[in-house]
């Protein structure tokens, strides 16, 4: 229900823009306006979202320590895994960020006849993951050769790279093709793993077919309708030069991909896709590990906290420590009055 | 035990398919055998903890002060603040499930709450329905949800189910911690007095006398004595502990389990022994307190400050004794407290300067991993010991044995003391065989009564959870001979021996100290007949 739910959503938005851009002739708006709006909240919205963590103290390290600490120089340390430098930690996140480190250790449970429990391995998830996120990254920087004249050999680069299979007229990019498959396997391993399937919420469905209709959009433009390409870019250079115009002809399926696009962009912010930035924030990840070196200074006090002293403790019990000859600070003589 | 199915049966009914309802509209249903029992007001009271009365967890109503509601939002907004761990592990689980299988509670329950995510779900639905924009205009449709005292005894029960092991946090590709969320949702339950019982109590101990059993100064030197007087029987030579003694070098601070139960009572006997050696050799002034006498901390299961409030003892013993640095002995959660929290905790308040960098005086070892908290844990000290040769050892003595290693996971993943406790084992044992990969290091299990759930009514709960580890232990005892598992944790000596017993009666447990000490060879000293639990050394048996 959830993922229809979240199928209609994506649907309807479409259908908005479809209506909105084409019907109604409001090029200018889905060309300009929304998306020039839709960037100014994810841009605001997710620097608001970081400096809101970064207003949340960070009282106590707490690092998940994943390998040997460092303790007497004979043993071997896993400076990365349990990093006691800034390097080791620095590090430790790269690994995380760039190659889903600890997604790597997935492991799935298995139950067998005699009480027996095994533990297999399972990567797919972490492969997964790695081609949503990389393909994500390659598409969205392929993009950039609409927002720049010239277009950086960089990028330019990265776009023949992508194509370089040469299947096809325009040619087929690598990265189209991963990327749709690894969206399908997200969702259909949502679905179908009867766990995952029973914590997804909508928002967990949204994104996914949000993105997949951005990405059909993109697709369907670039192989079958075979849009105006110059006057695409004509259009977004406008957008970043401020100089705002909407060339006659795109057609609607563009407007169409640029308002999932701005849905995408604007939704961010408020959602869970926000482990982009958090990721970097996790104390069990970006802490050094060496808290008994180091010491970690919380930046909040306990306040009218009341601790039991030695004092007291003599007090109620001299007599019994007396008795076994245990050293005590006042004699019992005192204490007994 | 006597409700406790046979292990075949409870097996047998681990299901892990999700019931057809959708979580939110699964109610509660507190079972017996899965629940801990209410705190003691008293125990509540003692430590002017608030809102202490009495209730029960079966009834329907618990007796919440009427504004409730306000105290655990006015809570929860608090910490948000407070806690930046707590603040993005609320915004940014994506639900991928990565975490779904590894909480040792699902894999013996087949519970869906008990997986982490539905877990933090719990207090994240609350969290969305009740401050954030989007959760409390949309409500349901984006997973919030209003808290109710439905929702807060679901509350209760689940992170009552939870051993704050962060197993699940080595998986998560952004490192959320459910521990985290645990003590934080346990915090908030503590607002309103719902602790438990075997949490609350041993906190109330352990503030009044020093020690989580309530073991007033002459009791402790009772059994210590004790201990002497066995020790004495075995090896013909007497240890002399000394105890509040000022001036020593080191203070020494272990968990109160340990002097109280068997097998932990022979590990205590290890420290004694492993002492009283330094001292006759190398004349090493080690002294143990009455006031501090726990290492754990089962504050660490009720609040950050009641955290704080126990183990300020430590340093302000120190201080008062004029000791150098301090000396822990084996214990989980008390590792994670003196590792992760102690130094920032108590550091600034209550660590005297002239206490030292920990330093060995016998090997010149200087524990520069240790130079802030200025607290060495004892296989680190052994470690150092054994690997300068000072210590006259005798593996022979352990020839029976065939040992594993239990991770404890508070020193696993709360610190990183992997190796120095295999060194010392395979230092003194001949026979070692680690479990399989995935059960064992940072991928340890939990023992299944971590975090204050070892008590006796919630033994369905404990066998479940004792379940993924009890099976590797199963796997290399069928198939290498394996007979002891050897750990460096309390609540493992108190909670793997009715573990094992249960899922894999032919293993006992052990302590890393015992097996020292029964390696141990003094000069001097008589002829063994028996190790510390007075069973026939090898070559020994009776005709």
């Amino acid at each position: 229900m959830k993922a229809l739910y979240s199928l209609f959503l994506v649907f309807a938005l479409a259908a908005f823009a479809l209506v909105g851009a084409g019907a109604l002739g409001m090029e200018k708006a889905f060309g300009l306006y929304i998306p020039f709006l839709a960037v100014a909240v994810f841009v605001v919205g997710f620097c608001m979202r970081i400096v809101d963590w970064g207003k949340s103290a960070v009282p106590f390290s707490i690092p998940t320590t994943c390998g040997q600490q460092e303790s007497l120089p004979w043993i071997k340390q896993n400076t990365i895994e349990n990093p006691s430098t800034t390097g080791g930690v620095v590090m430790r996140m790269m690994l995380e960020v760039l190659l889903f480190r600890s997604l790597f250790r997935n492991t799935k449970v298995d139950l067998h006849e005699g009480t027996k429990v095994t533990y297999g391995s399972s990567k797919w998830l972490w492969l997964g993951a790695l081609a949503f996120h990389y393909s994500f990254l390659v598409i969205v920087l392929r993009h950039l050769r609409f927002f720049t004249e010239p277009v950086p050999g960089l990028i330019a680069g990265i776009e023949s790279m992508d194509a370089i299979l040469q299947i096809g007229a325009p040619t087929l990019y690598l990265t189209n093709v991963v990327f749709v498959a690894a969206v399908t396997y997200l969702f259909i391993r949502r679905v179908v793993v009867p766990q995952v399937r029973y914590i997804s919420l909508v928002q967990d469905y949204f994104p996914l077919f949000l993105i997949m209709g951005i990405a059909l959009s993109g697709i369907f433009m670039r192989y079958f309708a075979k849009v105006d390409i110059i006057s695409v870019k004509q259009l977004a250079m406008g957008l970043v030069t401020f100089s705002w115009v909407v060339p006659e002809g795109i057609g609607v399926m563009f407007y169409i991909h640029m308002f999932l696009v701005s849905v995408l962009l604007a939704y961010f912010p408020l959602s869970k896709l926000m482990h982009m930035g958090g990721v970097f924030l996790s104390p069990t990840r970006n802490m050094n590990c060496a808290s008994r070196k180091f010491r970690h200074v919380n930046p909040w006090k306990f306040e009218n906290v009341h601790y039991h002293t030695y004092e007291e403790y003599e007090d109620e019990f001299r007599e019994k420590m007396v008795e076994k000859d245990l050293p005590v600070d006042k004699p019992l003589a005192e204490g007994a009055e | 035990m006597s409700d406790l199915p046979r292990p075949e049966a409870l097996f047998a009914n681990i299901d892990y398919t999700p019931p057809k309802a959708d979580w939110m509209d699964v109610p509660v249903d507190i079972k017996p055998g899965r629940y801990c029992y209410a705190a003691n007001p008293e125990s509540v009271k003692y430590l002017d903890l608030p809102n202490a009365h009495k209730w029960n967890p079966l009834d329907d109503d618990w007796g919440l002060p009427a504004n409730w509601q306000e105290i655990i939002f006015n809570g929860l907004r608090e910490r948000l603040h407070k806690y930046r761990s707590f603040k993005i592990f609320m915004d940014i689980c994506v639900r991928c499930g990565a975490c779904a299988d590894k909480c040792h509670f699902f894999i013996g329950s087949g519970d869906p709450k008990n997986m982490p995510v539905l877990r933090a779900e719990l207090l994240r639905s609350v969290y969305r329905g009740e401050f954030t924009t989007f959760g409390k205009i949309m409500g349901r449709f984006v997973g919030g949800r209003k808290l109710t005292p439905d929702v807060l005894k679901e509350w209760w029960y689940y992170f009552f189910q939870c051993s704050e092991c962060r197993r699940c946090s080595v998986f998560c590709p952004y490192g959320i911690d459910t521990a985290e969320v645990t003590i934080i949702g346990r915090e908030l339950l503590n607002l309103l007095g719902l602790n438990i019982d075997w949490i609350a109590t041993p906190v109330a101990n352990c503030y009044r006398t020093g020690n989580h059993l309530g073991i007033q100064p002459h009791a402790l030197i009772d059994m210590i004595d004790f201990f002497c007087d066995d020790i004495e029987d075995i090896t013909g030579i007497r240890p002399e502990p000394s105890f509040n003694k000022k001036g020593a070098d080191i203070l020494f601070v272990t968990p109160s389990g340990d002097v109280f139960a068997d097998p932990g009572t022979y590990t205590c006997m290890g420290y004694l022994m492993l002492f009283e050696y330094l001292k006759r050799e190398y004349g090493l002034d080690v002294t143990w307190s009455t006031y501090a006498s726990e290492g754990g901390n089962f504050g660490f299961f009720t609040s950050h400050e009641t955290m704080k409030r126990l183990n300020s003892k430590m340093y302000m013993e120190a201080d008062r004794l004029g000791v150098k640095w301090i000396l822990g002995g084996e214990c989980g959660h008390m590792w994670r407290v003196v590792h992760q929290y102690m130094d920032t905790l108590n550091g600034p308040d209550f660590q005297a300067a002239r206490m030292e960098v920990p330093s060995n005086p016998i090997t010149g070892t200087v524990f520069k991993n240790a130079a802030s908290t200025k607290m060495v844990h004892i296989a680190e000290f052994t470690a150092d010991l054994i690997k300068h040769g000072k210590l006259n050892l005798d593996k022979k003595r352990n020839a029976n044995i065939h040992l594993t290693w239990h991770d404890s996971c508070n020193t696993a993943r709360g610190m990183g003391l992997l190796e120095e406790p295999r060194f010392v084992a395979k230092s003194v044992v001949e026979k070692f065989t680690d479990m399989p990969e995935g059960t064992i290091r940072e991928q340890t299990f939990c023992c299944g009564g971590g975090a204050g759930l070892n008590a006796g009514e919630n033994d369905e709960l404990r066998m479940m959870g004792g379940l993924p580890r009890a099976n590797a232990v199963k796997y290399v005892h069928e198939k290498h001979g394996v007979n002891m598992l050897g750990c460096v944790c309390a609540i493992d000596r108190a909670v793997l021996p009715n573990s094992m017993a249960y899922w894999v009666p032919e293993v006992s447990v052990c302590g890393l100290h015992e097996l020292v000490a029964n390696a141990l060879v003094f000069p001097g000293e008589k002829e063994r007949e028996t190790d510390l639990r007075g069973e026939d050394l090898p070559g020994m048996e009776d005709e």
